[in-house]
């Protein structure tokens, strides 16, 4: 791996595989996660990037034929264990996804859906909860003059910050961002990287992304995939300016991917 | 082979478009002539006595079919309230839980051959195993006709629920919530409209039928609001009217296949009107 040595990382992946029907996407990945940073997560299509970071809430298990082996440590935990309570881990683990996706129903209820699962609220403990997250996700006033319409009317970026602000709700430790801004117009993207640098404050955050410049503008630490591999890991700026392995520099430099 | 020349292709496009385009304009032209039989002859039958009186014996006038409108209206709610919940969960099944597995596909084939079952048949099933056990009823018929449904439910849920976006499902679960909350609450909700419009389809299906009714729920003349015994409905209505030696008992046939067809005709376009609407919001 590199050099760079992370200090009580809060997550620590070693060994870990993924194969999708027999086929391994991801050889033996070893990456440790900082706490309160941004770590981004580059490479190019089809390098195991997202399917790197769907191990960590373990969401392939939605299909069949998904299997990871290995370890992701959290809190002395390892999360790939079966006896791991998979609603209790996503509510440590929030994710946002590349497209946003907003459930069919009122912005508000979209906010309280995660805090409705967690535990029962009254309505004040919900009203609270749901404005000081809109206000966290930058969307609070924009909204709150129709925080009962459908959230499914609002622009892309909106939308996106409308999930973010759904997933923070429910205060995971671990924000998963899988190229939360690809589906998204400048402005949005703009708004979302402006966010994601105060959210790491609150949350360790994962940002997928094919986007360098992106990585470069709001990450902390920088991790190459290619072809399952991890192939450099290191702190953003030194990586970018930097590169230590061939692959790297010619990715970032554009040659290929 | 010997290409053909421009002229002989369009001559053959022309032709080929006549045939087609007449065959279209023959589909219509019946229809039209249906509807505007059913009508024509059905509309004299139609006023007030029609919805609000029992029928009159044989060859007296005037007099109503209200126990057979009431015994459809009860009988379809019945097959409706048995048919579909079963068919929900038979298509929430195949879409969520078995998808490819063996004995999700088992089922699929059964209810894709199921669907193309004469409901003759399924009269003289619910016949054997309930009607020779406990007798005439509208249960019976409602059961029949439940049984019709199963399978239209069954796959239009599938259907309908594969339309939405796995991604919707993931966002659900990486919040926290457990599979049973993700498709109830945040699937059936992106769903809502085509599952609607998937029950629709299946009540103006069965509401229909004449067959499965014939020797299950028979007919009658009478009020029968528990639907215990014999029970009047319109389709069997119609064959017993229809081909009775009174012209009054003809004319009330037309009437309730008016009725019947305005019945069927209305939940089918309101069912359209709402999946229209659905694409309309996308």
């Amino acid at each position: 791996m590199s050099e760079v040595i992370i200090q009580n990382p809060k997550i620590s992946v070693r060994d870990l595989n993924f194969y999708y029907d027999g086929h391994q996407a991801l050889k033996s990945n070893d990456l440790d996660i900082a706490e309160n940073r941004v770590t981004a997560i580059i490479g190019p299509s089809g390098c195991g990037k997202s399917t790197h970071i769907r191990t960590y809430n373990r969401i392939f298990e939605m299909y069949k034929g998904q299997k990871a082996t290995g370890e992701i440590i959290m809190d002395g935990e390892n999360l790939l264990d079966p006896s791991i309570d998979l609603i209790d881990l996503r509510l440590r683990i929030g994710m946002i996804f590349q497209r946003p996706t907003p459930f069919p129903m009122s912005i508000y209820n979209n906010v309280a859906y995660g805090l409705r699962l967690k535990a029962k609220t009254s309505k004040n403990e919900l009203d609270d909860k749901i404005e000081e997250s809109l206000i966290k996700a930058a969307l609070w006033n924009e909204v709150k003059d129709k925080l009962h319409e459908s959230g499914t009317h609002l622009s892309g970026g909106q939308q996106q910050r409308l999930c973010i602000a759904r997933a923070i709700a429910v205060e995971p430790e671990v924000l998963l961002m899988d190229e939360p801004a690809s589906a998204i117009d400048p402005v949005g993207t703009a708004k979302i990287e402006e966010l994601i640098e105060k959210l790491k404050e609150l949350y360790t955050i994962v940002v997928v992304t094919h986007n360098m410049q992106q990585a470069a503008r709001i990450s902390d630490y920088t991790a190459f995939f290619f072809e399952g591999d991890v192939i450099e890991f290191g702190i953003t700026s030194d990586m970018f300016s930097r590169p230590k392995k061939q692959q790297t520099e010619d990715y970032i430099t554009g040659r290929f991917g | 082979m010997r290409p053909r020349s421009i002229t002989q292709r369009k001559t053959l496009n022309g032709v080929v478009t006549l045939i087609a385009g007449s065959a279209a304009v023959f589909g219509l032209c019946m229809l039209v002539w249906i509807l505007y039989t059913v009508v024509s002859r059905g509309i004299g039958a139609i006023n007030w006595d029609f919805f609000t009186q029992l029928p009159k014996p044989p060859g007296m006038s005037g007099g109503g079919v209200a126990n057979a409108i009431l015994g459809t209206v009860m009988i379809t709610a019945a097959a409706t309230i048995i048919g579909v919940p079963i068919g929900m969960m038979a298509g929430i099944y195949l879409s969520e839980f078995g998808q490819e597995s063996k004995f999700a596909n088992t089922v699929r084939f059964v209810a894709n051959i199921m669907m193309g079952a004469p409901s003759i048949v399924i009269g003289v099933f619910a016949y054997t195993i309930i009607v020779l056990r406990f007798g005439f009823s509208g249960y019976a018929g409602a059961i029949a006709l439940a049984i019709i449904m199963l399978p239209i439910v069954t796959r239009t849920t599938e259907d309908i629920l594969k339309l939405v976006p796995n991604t919707l499902r993931e966002s659900a679960l990486a919040l926290g919530a457990p599979e049973h909350k993700m498709i109830f609450e945040v699937v059936f909700r992106a769903a809502k409209s085509g599952l609607v419009t998937g029950v629709m389809l299946a009540v103006a299906r069965v509401s229909g039928e004449t067959a499965p009714l014939l020797f299950t729920a028979v007919n009658s003349k009478f009020w029968n609001w528990l639907m215990v015994g014999e029970t009047g409905n319109l389709t069997v209505t119609i064959n017993d009217y229809a081909k009775s030696a009174f012209n009054d008992q003809n004319t009330m046939a037309w009437g309730a296949s008016l009725l019947i067809t305005a019945g069927v005709l209305f939940l089918n376009i309101t069912a359209r009107l709402i999946s229209r609407d659905r694409k309309a919001k996308r």
